[in-house]
């Protein structure tokens, strides 16, 4: 392992460790992470993360295509919270083009992003206990993720790729049955979170394996950029959605879950209790939805009406040139940044004042958040690994891009 | 929404935290700043970058203690070359400030941050790995995301994007 070699250790004693290599395709490292370990009998002496099989250079693709054309391409990047990435990309746009979204398209933007955030932590507190030993968790997460998916499905055609939003607004309005079922839907959710925490919280096994596990201080998690659950499992309060709230998420009362212990049974209260606000933040959304258009009044960036394109002759001009030559972006840099499910997810977009962006960078949280992992292992036992990598809810699309 | 014009002005812009901050530490320090679409943009001369990244985050009254991002943008063909890009955020105040170091391309090194500042560590190897750019004093500045035997650097403007045949 020439490759390990090159990093000096400290006090190494050479013959008595071994090199142990976990993944990329070991199914607790949730998709295609190697980590490299040295072991010393049970324990960890070293841990190192090798990234970038799931390498696509979408930062690449997104500067060959219009501006309209790259929000396809942010739901592959984290394929478990695409209405996150979707939201982050159209925002930073919006806000190079200086475009104001009308309340309607953005109170539908927070419902939405509130129903991602919960099919985001369902999926990962069913993986999650599952790596650790708990199997049934799995079958009962995956039961709501299913009416959650199905929920998107009926609002743009697609499960999981759902490429909703659009720069200036929303694809298209919601079905007319779509507020009914979300609401059937947050009225029983609540109580399938007791059935979950009746299933872990107070389980002697899951505390055991949890509780002072992995743990990582608060100064170290924000030196090493860890951020969303993972920061505010170690006691930082901070939220993105509350503190520098974007789309309309500063009409919303919620509170942000922290917790001070640091350790992976913290991370796993934070989530499981923001399962209970997003759930609360959706049934707000759908108690003071405004009414009012979906789309902002900007016939040069904004698709016209499928109606409109049918009677006036200057739609059909504006639809021509948009999908054709795109809009021109003024020249400029932006980092807009959203609280994804995992922490904060930035795009930082620099126009030229051409109709495709000059760069594109998205700001993963997962691959700041992964730094924390030799923190959180190293001198540890080997089976901790797994439960310190399922803590920190990592998304392999979203560390390579 | 009309987009209001950007802000270069140093004179205007001097009592953001950041920009009085860094004036007041080093006035050859700060090459140029820019207030636009209520961001905060300072441009660095490459070699003071890590200390004004350190000063930043030692503030007393406005500490930029969260390193965001690190990456870069390439100008090709024009010179200074590359743009390697730097975001604070301070959790404290909730503001956010944009350091760039402009890097041409006779000289791609600029101190590397991960000694001081550990969360630099992939950002710098990733900015590497698509780059190019050489972070001197990077304890381990590998290819990230590409293979170890790629040749080239993928997000440079020179690099077609089908790659090479």
């Amino acid at each position: 392992m020439a490759h390990l070699d090159a990093m000096p250790v400290v006090g190494r004693e050479q013959d008595r460790t071994m090199i142990l290599n976990m993944g990329p395709q070991h199914p607790s490292t949730h998709g295609v992470l190697r980590v490299i370990l040295e072991i010393d009998g049970e324990n960890v002496v070293r841990i190192m993360p090798d990234i970038g099989f799931l390498h696509t250079g979408i930062e690449k693709t997104c500067e060959a295509k219009f501006y309209q054309q790259v929000v396809p391409l942010t739901d592959r990047i984290d394929y478990l919270c695409p209405l996150t990435n979707n939201l982050c990309y159209v925002l930073a746009v919006e806000k190079l083009l200086g475009l104001e979204i009308p309340p309607k398209a953005q109170w539908l933007r927070v419902l939405l992003n509130e129903l991602t955030r919960i099919n985001s932590h369902l999926v990962w507190l069913g993986t999650h206990a599952m790596d650790i030993g708990a199997m049934t968790v799995f079958l009962y997460c995956f039961r709501e993720r299913e009416e959650i998916l199905r929920l998107f499905e009926a609002v743009s055609g697609q499960r999981m790729m759902t490429s909703y939003f659009r720069v200036g607004g929303i694809a298209l309005p919601p079905p007319l049955d779509f507020f009914d079922r979300v609401r059937a839907f947050a009225k029983t959710f609540p109580s399938k979170v007791d059935e979950y925490e009746n299933l872990l919280t107070n389980n002697p096994i899951w505390t055991m394996r949890t509780k002072g596990v992995a743990t990582i201080t608060a100064e170290d998690a924000k030196a090493l950029g860890a951020s969303g659950p993972t920061l505010r499992g170690s006691g930082v309060d901070f939220d993105l959605r509350r503190d520098m709230p974007y789309s309309g998420y500063e009409n919303f009362k919620f509170k942000v879950p922290t917790a001070k212990e640091g350790d992976v049974f913290a991370r796993y209260m934070c989530r499981v209790q923001e399962l209970r606000e997003s759930n609360n933040m959706v049934q707000q959304a759908l108690d003071g939805m405004p009414e009012g258009p979906i789309k902002a009044d900007a016939p040069k960036v904004v698709l016209p009406d499928r109606e409109k394109m049918k009677t006036q002759m200057e739609a059909l001009i504006y639809h021509f040139k948009i999908i054709t030559e795109g809009f021109a972006v003024p020249e400029g840099e932006v980092y807009q940044a959203v609280e994804s499910p995992r922490g904060e997810m930035g795009y930082y977009i620099v126009s030229d004042g051409t109709a495709k962006p000059y760069r594109v960078h998205m700001r993963s949280a997962c691959l700041a958040n992964m730094q924390t992992l030799p923190h959180m292992c190293e001198g540890r036992l080997l089976a901790d690994v797994v439960a310190a990598i399922g803590s920190i809810d990592i998304v392999l699309g979203e560390i390579d891009r | 929404m009309a987009l209001a014009p950007a802000i270069i002005d140093l004179e205007q812009l001097k009592d953001h935290p950041s920009l009085f901050r860094l004036l007041a530490w080093n006035r050859n320090a700060v090459q140029g700043a820019k207030f636009d679409r209520e961001e905060m943009t300072i441009s660095i001369e490459r070699s003071f970058i890590v200390g004004a990244c350190s000063l930043l985050r030692e503030d007393p009254n406005c500490p930029f203690d969260f390193l965001s991002d690190i990456t870069c943008v390439d100008w090709y063909p024009s010179e200074p070359r590359f743009e390697v890009v730097y975001h604070l955020l301070s959790i404290p105040n909730k503001e956010r400030v944009r350091l760039k170091v402009r890097l041409s391309s006779d000289n791609l090194g600029v101190d590397s941050l991960t000694p001081t500042w550990p969360a630099a560590n992939y950002f710098e190897r990733e900015v590497f790995d698509l780059f190019g750019i050489r972070f001197s004093g990077h304890p381990y500045l590998r290819r990230l995301l590409m293979p170890e035997d790629w040749q080239g650097h993928p997000l440079r403007k020179d690099y077609p994007v089908e790659g090479y045949r």
